[in-house]
């Protein structure tokens, strides 16, 4: 007589394997949060925030590091919205498959996959060395920005497919140009997607180490112009972390970060939510 | 007349990815694909690498790459299908609207995060409970699957749901189990998507660089075990870039524009597959 | 007097011919029935008209004249203002009655609030819709019903100053009341435009029609006298297709 599993019980324990493995991925997201937190929240304070960095980070706040993080992503998302939007509406709006299609989705998705690594080599080599300006919030933001570009492009294409044909049709059909169409209706309905792209990049932006490590630089100074070297939250902590300056610190700057990628990821998904209650 | 002065723009605009990638491709390529020429792929793909003094042997840290990142899949790709299955076929959509965006969530905590969770939980629990340094491909193979964890949830996920109900009913309808439909049925029609998916999370694990850094010791020679310090292509990039210079540098960047033009080659079976429209 | 004359008119989706060789003219002041089964080429012949189909990357060939004008040689946002298309399912835009009313009018000239609300109240009024909006201007239009959405469209169409006004099948979502009120429309608005109703229902072409026109695979069969048409017409598909041969 041969044993056999019948298919409900086979079921069953799929299913209770799958639940499992879905848990532990679950848990262990939640353990890498609470754990920061458990080791970081302590370390939070005004002064934590307020304070100058001294003694390499063994002593003092994170101010110059907030500082920077703000300018370099700041500076990256000025840049880098525009030419995601515009690149987004083109792909929508103004071509219909195609080869200019092709070309602009297959650099924007070749793009998304190239390791932030390359991005810091080549902003190092490009902005730093090559146009000269050194190790800066410029040269910083200037790689973030392409860093970021088809996060936004992708965002906001799937945002902008999203507006019901109808609504360009009751806008040309109302005597609107192709640009009044895009400006009054289409950006407009989908502004909240556009957003969550956004605020995803910034998100991106933030927690990014590699590529503005080389090209930002590491300088612990509060960032007097957009060509001061400074140091942003992640390369902070990468520092404090790495060569063990000091843990406490090191959780408190960690803390700061996840906190600040929880907020930009919780309030993506609220826009986004919305947005899909409102179309789908 | 402004409609096609906006046009204009616009293309110009739409221009920026592909003519950013080209730049970076460009002087990636122009800063170390010279000096392969002058030492030669024989002294290029050597286990010697000893920049200052003229060797520019890549290939130990090829095998570094390339150990992490199987590493990275095996831990990964169970798990990322176990997850995405169970989201897009076993949960009800209460489930999934709060579940996905937790997954997702993972893709946001930043890399140095995870490396320092390595370093202060994993790298200890290896080294006491299977020896070595601790430092290891199976501390950076555990972290780096839990990296690409959610590329693979998320693109196998979309692949899954794209494939169409009437698939599901009329396998229900023959009297299969949701599981039997799963493997049989769903699986199957989803493959494309699900191998791109792996393909991209590969990419990722590939181009990983500070959580590597962090965990995986960075010791310049061919692992024995998955207890053996490693050091990957893109740890050695950015824990020398900054202090080289003259064919020192330009041999990171030789070895920068291996990485590259590995990404880009997965990068292009990844979109062939999907067929992104 | 003939508001629209049009000669020899072809429009073609890629290799699909969707209008085969159309003239017909249209009279000022009349409401002209465009009758039809599915896909008979009755939407496309409107999105002709305006040069709507350019959007769909369509192609014409053939001429259309607007009071003795091509309408190739008027400005398209021009063209587009004079004649205004009303469409099957009533979509509003996201945001209020208001901004609904105000998008047509804005695009076309600058206008002082005073103006601007003068225009939005003749036209919700000639749509017979002030009475019923007047206090909640600033609701959000999604909040109206089916009937009084396309109420809505009509007046936000009025609003522009169209000289033309073009239905497709606009009261096919609709319950009769909300129909006999935009029939209602119509006919008191007649006086003062030329419409063109596209319609699947041939009951409410002989309701208001005083013309007709049959299309069949995108051919022009016959146009004529409503009357005559649904008595007495001179091809044996139109008869056909008026008594229901084809559903
Ligand atoms: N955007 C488009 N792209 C390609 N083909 C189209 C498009 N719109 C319409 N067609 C085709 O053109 C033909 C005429 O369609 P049209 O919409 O004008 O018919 P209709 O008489 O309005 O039909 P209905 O009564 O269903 O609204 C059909 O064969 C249709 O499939
Ligand atoms: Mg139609």
């Amino acid at each position: 007589m041969t044993f056999r599993i019948g298919p409900r019980t086979n079921q069953i324990i799929a299913y209770s394997i799958l639940l499992l493995m879905t848990l532990i991925t679950v848990v262990v997201l939640f353990f890498i949060i609470g754990y920061v937190f458990k080791n970081g929240v302590g370390q939070l304070s005004l002064e934590f925030l307020t304070d100058k960095t001294r003694n390499m980070g063994k002593e003092g706040g994170i101010f110059p590091s907030i500082l920077g993080t703000f300018f370099v992503t700041i500076f990256a998302i000025v840049i880098a919205t525009p030419l995601g939007i515009g690149s987004a509406v083109y792909l929508v709006e103004y071509t219909r498959g195609g080869l200019i299609h092709r070309i602009i989705s297959f650099g924007a998705d070749c793009l998304a996959g190239v390791p932030s690594i390359i991005y810091g080599l080549f902003g190092f080599i490009f902005f730093v060395i090559t146009l000269n300006l050194g190790w800066s919030i410029i040269s910083g933001g200037l790689t973030l920005a392409v860093m970021i570009i088809p996060t936004i492009i992708r965002t906001t294409e799937e945002a902008i497919k999203a507006v019901p044909h109808s609504y360009r049709e009751i806008s040309y059909s109302l005597g609107g140009g192709k640009l009044d169409t895009i400006l009054k209706v289409v950006l407009p309905t989908s502004l909240p997607g556009i957003l969550t792209g956004v605020i995803l990049g910034i998100g991106r932006a933030v927690g990014e180490t590699a590529a503005v490590i080389f090209t930002a630089g590491s300088s612990l100074g509060i960032p007097t112009s957009a060509f001061s070297s400074t140091r942003t939250l992640a390369v902070h902590f990468y520092i404090l972390a790495r060569e063990g300056i000091s843990m406490p610190k090191a959780y408190g700057t960690a803390t700061v970060l996840i906190i600040i990628i929880l907020l930009v990821n919780f309030i993506a998904y609220r826009l986004m939510h919305r947005f899909m209650e409102r179309y789908y | 007349m402004k409609d096609k002065i906006a046009e204009k723009l616009l293309l110009f605009i739409a221009f920026s990815a592909i003519f950013s990638l080209l730049l970076i491709t460009f002087f990636i390529f122009q800063q170390g694909i010279p000096l392969i020429f002058k030492i030669g792929l024989g002294n290029f793909f050597s286990t010697h690498w000893a920049p200052t003094r003229g060797h520019f042997g890549i290939l130990s840290m090829i095998i570094g790459s390339l150990m992490v990142t199987t590493g990275a899949l095996v831990v990964g790709i169970p798990f990322g299908l176990a997850c995405a299955i169970f989201l897009a076929e076993f949960s009800s959509p209460v489930v999934q609207k709060t579940l996905k965006p937790i997954i997702e969530l993972l893709a946001g905590i930043p890399s140095v995060v995870y490396g320092f969770i390595g370093i202060v939980i994993l790298v200890p629990f290896i080294r006491e409970h299977f020896g070595g340094p601790g430092f290891s491909v199976l501390a950076a193979s555990i972290i780096l699957g839990v990296m690409i964890l959610p590329t693979i949830v998320s693109i196998s996920y979309d692949a899954l749901m794209a494939v169409p109900n009437t698939y599901r009913e009329g396998s229900y309808a023959v009297g299969a189990t949701k599981w039997q439909t799963v493997r049989m049925l769903l699986m199957p029609a989803a493959r494309s998507g699900i191998v791109a998916g792996i393909i991209l999370g590969m990419g990722r694990a590939i181009g990983e660089t500070m959580a590597v850094i962090m965990i995986a010791g960075n010791a310049l020679k061919i692992p024995h075990s998955i207890l053996d310090s490693v050091r990957t292509l893109t740890s050695t990039l950015a824990l020398e870039l900054g202090y080289a210079t003259g064919d020192h540098r330009a041999a990171l960047f030789a070895c920068g524009s291996f990485l590259f033009l590995i990404i880009i080659l997965l990068n292009i079976i990844a979109i062939k597959i999907t067929g992104r429209k | 007097m003939i508001k629209v004359a049009i000669k020899n008119l072809s429009l073609f989706y890629d290799t699909i011919q969707a209008l085969k060789n159309i003239s017909l003219n249209v009279e000022k002041n009349e409401i002209l029935g465009v009758v039809g089964p599915a896909n008979s080429g009755k939407s496309s012949f409107l999105r002709a008209l305006n040069r709507l189909y350019e959007i769909d990357y369509a192609r014409i060939s053939g001429t259309i004249v607007l009071d003795d004008t091509d309408i190739f040689t008027i400005p398209i946002n021009d063209l587009r203002r004079r004649v205004g298309l009303i469409f099957a399912t009533p979509v509003v835009l996201p945001g209020s009655i208001h901004k609904n009313m105000s998008y047509g009018p804005k695009l076309h000239r600058k206008l002082k609030e005073s103006e601007l609300d003068e225009i939005i109240f003749n036209a919700l009024s000639a749509a017979n819709l002030w009475e019923e909006v007047k206090d909640r201007l600033k609701d959000s239009a999604a909040t109206l019903s089916g009937g009084q959405q396309q109420r809505l469209c009509i007046a936000r169409t009025l609003a522009m100053g169209p000289e033309v006004i073009m239905m497709d099948e606009p009261c096919s979502g609709l319950d009769p009341i909300s129909t006999a009120k935009i029939e209602a429309t119509m006919l008191e608005l007649k006086e003062k435009y030329t419409f063109i109703l596209v319609t699947n229902n041939t009951k409410q072409a002989a309701r208001v029609a005083n013309r007709t026109a049959f299309f069949l695979s995108g051919e022009l069969i016959e146009i004529d006298k409503t009357e005559k048409i649904f008595t007495n017409p001179a091809d044996s598909r139109t008869d056909g297709y008026i008594r229901g041969k084809f559903g």
